[in-house]
């Protein structure tokens, strides 16, 4: 997809990557008839360059967790690939998998819900490294203790390494969060709504902290959010995911200044803003409904049932691919150039 | 407008083995006919606890510790239970909690539901009672046949127009919505607020409209009230509020916090620290640790809520300085 960048200069290649689940079905169902699918993911194609901050943006159901955690080798793929720093992490097991865990690591959502209660932060941040068995000596892994958590700012370091996640804020929680994970000197973070559960006041003290980290260490994240805004501020790049695949992708400022695909258009449309004068107007949305089910994914475009634009091409024809459209700027939408 | 609602120096403390959390301190407030009213701030600054308190249900250990809720002239904290649940409580004001959707009873259907509600305040026939939930399925822009479907078939927008349709058809006059789209999209948040949008117009409602979120605020409240540790800092109209100049070095530091979707910006501000413990609050203003524009008044004297404008109130010692 980027001809252009020499392949040294990307750090994560993901192909035509699917994640189908099957769900349990009852005892009826197991013995005849059609199996239902659910396509969480169904065909992505994105690369991430080193150094760079790159958003992975949808509704719920639109399967950007799920591409999360197939990144983080979580859970495996149904199929397409996933290459790391130019090795194939598809489908690696026990010594390279937590060789590559050790790579790239993951921040969670809920800050609360992430630690063991009983642990100090000591605990926490010392497990990772008797996991990988960074080193045996105590005194060291103090210091290196010390060092992720001067990382993360919270100074002075020694105060904090007593306490129990209990007694910090949600802030605070979030930076103990990522310095669990820059204590073992990743190469990536995966971070999955980082702030959405952080008050706002300190919501973008957190986004600076982990920007000033990713700079220092000239970390690379995949960020997977829900709000556009913190996106937009955040990211270099996004790619805005619709049931399961990419719709549009490029860098932040020109997908959201100058959309093309229906849905992002949509989406920029009804995201609120905090100026006056908006109570009396009632706003116009291009679309309506909601995201469908991923069991039941529509034929042709998988936008096409919701979309104001959609022609019967659309549904009868093959699913578009992503196209590009100039300066880095892809689209999945074979209407593009009559909607302008 | 006619004042529907009158807030005066209400109290509510949360009384626990650790000392006593003062929850809400001196809130004072008025709530007009036909206006959307907006509450907003940060977890834990009394938002919910303000909603449950008109409600004349305070979450336990919760209890008045004086003030006045003034309803029709007449004031509801004294007034003994039976009354409120017959004559006030979903009668007069209603209330949409947060995450009323997924509250559903997974094992009635959504029409029994909302039957069983309907019933337990209005003596009806089960044809004409509904008659009335399909009309009101209706203006929240359901088809009437959702009244045979389980909560799990319907998905999270739908689920919440139940909600809201339930809230409404005892025709209160008051409607408490308490982060009504959070879980939503941000489609189906921006469905959800042109619906509640109509209502307002169509029943003349007066809502009180609780988020988290600035940006929210600006597109649906008239008025807006931005509360921090208890206690109101600022309150006014929406154009006061987001018109640019907001009085309260809070209300500053919050919007300039908020990154914007269609605007650059290089750095957003954030307020240090975090908000303060309720039982134990720091003396002055509740905000002066974290104040930008703090002097020593700030940190000895408690700041009242006094006008700067005209419908603009705040609680401030540098304001209009």
């Amino acid at each position: 997809m980027n001809d252009n960048d020499k392949a040294s200069d990307v750090i994560l290649t993901v192909e035509n990557l699917k994640k189908h689940f099957t769900p349990h079905a009852g005892l009826l169902a197991s013995l005849g008839g059609p199996k239902r699918v659910i396509r969480a993911v169904d065909g992505l194609n994105f690369s991430i360059r080193r150094g760079e901050i790159f958003g992975l943006i949808g509704e719920s159901g639109s399967g950007k967790t799920t591409t999360g955690k197939m990144v983080m080798k979580l859970i495996d793929p149904t199929s397409g690939t996933i290459v790391f720093n130019g090795e194939d992490v598809t489908s690696i097991h026990r010594q390279r998998l937590q060789a590559y865990r050790r790579r790239v690591q993951m921040i969670f959502q809920d800050p609360y819900a992430s630690m063991n209660p009983r642990f100090k932060i000591r605990e926490v941040l010392e497990e990772p490294l008797v996991i990988h068995r960074i080193s045996a000596d105590r005194r060291k892994r103090g210091e290196m203790i010390i060092k992720a958590l001067n990382e993360v700012k919270m100074n002075p370091p020694e105060d904090y390494m007593g306490r129990f996640p209990h007694m910090l804020s949600g802030g605070q929680r979030q930076r103990v969060a990522t310095a669990r994970t820059l204590i073992l000197n990743p190469m990536m973070l995966v971070a999955d709504e980082p702030v959405s559960m952080i008050d706002l006041s300190t919501r973008a003290e957190i986004l600076h902290m982990m920007k000033d980290v990713q700079r220092d260490l000239g970390l690379t994240y995949l960020y997977i959010t829900h709000d556009l805004s913190t996106a937009r501020y955040f990211t270099d790049r996004i790619a805005v995911m619709y049931l399961g695949r990419i719709v549009e992708m490029g860098p932040a400022e020109e997908v959201i200044d100058n959309p093309i695909h229906p849905y992002t258009r949509a989406l920029i449309q009804a995201v609120p803003e905090p100026v006056t004068g908006q109570v009396e107007t009632i706003k116009e949305l291009a679309i309506s409904g909601e995201i469908p089910s991923p069991a039941n994914i529509p034929p042709g475009c998988r936008f096409h049932p919701r979309c104001p634009f959609a022609k019967p091409e659309c549904s009868g024809q093959a699913e578009p691919e992503l196209m590009d459209a100039g300066k880095g700027h892809f689209h999945a939408c074979r209407r593009w150039k009559e909607i302008g | 407008m006619d004042k529907i609602l009158e807030v005066k120096n209400l109290k509510l403390y949360y009384h626990t083995s650790k000392g006593t959390v003062k929850a809400l301190d001196d809130v004072t407030f008025d709530l007009f006919k036909g206006e959307t009213f907006g509450l907003v701030g940060e977890s834990g600054c009394g938002k919910t606890t303000t909603g449950t308190a008109l409600l004349r249900m305070p979450t336990p250990p919760g209890r008045y510790d004086g003030g006045q809720i003034v309803l029709d002239g007449r004031d509801i904290i004294d007034l003994p239970e039976n009354d409120v649940r017959k004559h006030i409580r979903w009668e007069k004001i209603s209330m949409v909690f947060q995450g009323a959707m997924n509250c559903l009873t997974p094992v009635y259907t959504v029409g029994k539901q909302m039957l069983e509600t309907l019933q337990e305040h209005r003596e009806m026939e089960k044809v004409q009672a509904e008659e009335l939930i399909r009309e009101y399925l209706e203006l929240v822009g359901l088809p009437p046949e959702v009244m045979g479907r389980y909560p799990h078939e319907l998905s999270g927008g739908m689920k919440q127009r139940i909600v809201i349709a339930t809230a409404l058809f005892l025709k209160p006059d008051v409607v408490i919505l308490d982060e009504p789209t959070t879980a939503l999209d941000v489609i189906v948040q921006a469905q959800i607020i042109n619906l509640l949008k109509k209502l307002k117009k169509t029943f003349n409602l007066s809502f009180i409209f609780i988020t988290h979120d600035l940006a929210l605020e600006a597109e649906v409240s008239d008025r807006i009230c931005v509360m921090y540790a208890g206690k109101i800092s600022e309150l006014g109209t929406n154009g006061q509020i987001f018109g640019g100049h907001p009085a309260h070095p809070y209300t500053e530091k919050l919007l300039s916090a908020t990154p914007l979707l269609h605007k650059k910006v290089d750095t957003l501000s954030f307020i240090p620290g975090a908000p303060p413990d309720l039982i134990d609050p720091p003396t002055g203003c509740r905000f002066h640790p974290r104040c930008h524009k703090v002097i020593d008044v700030c940190r000895e004297k408690e700041p009242e809520l006094k006008e700067i404008g005209t419908g603009h109130m705040a609680a401030c010692w540098r304001c209009g300085e």
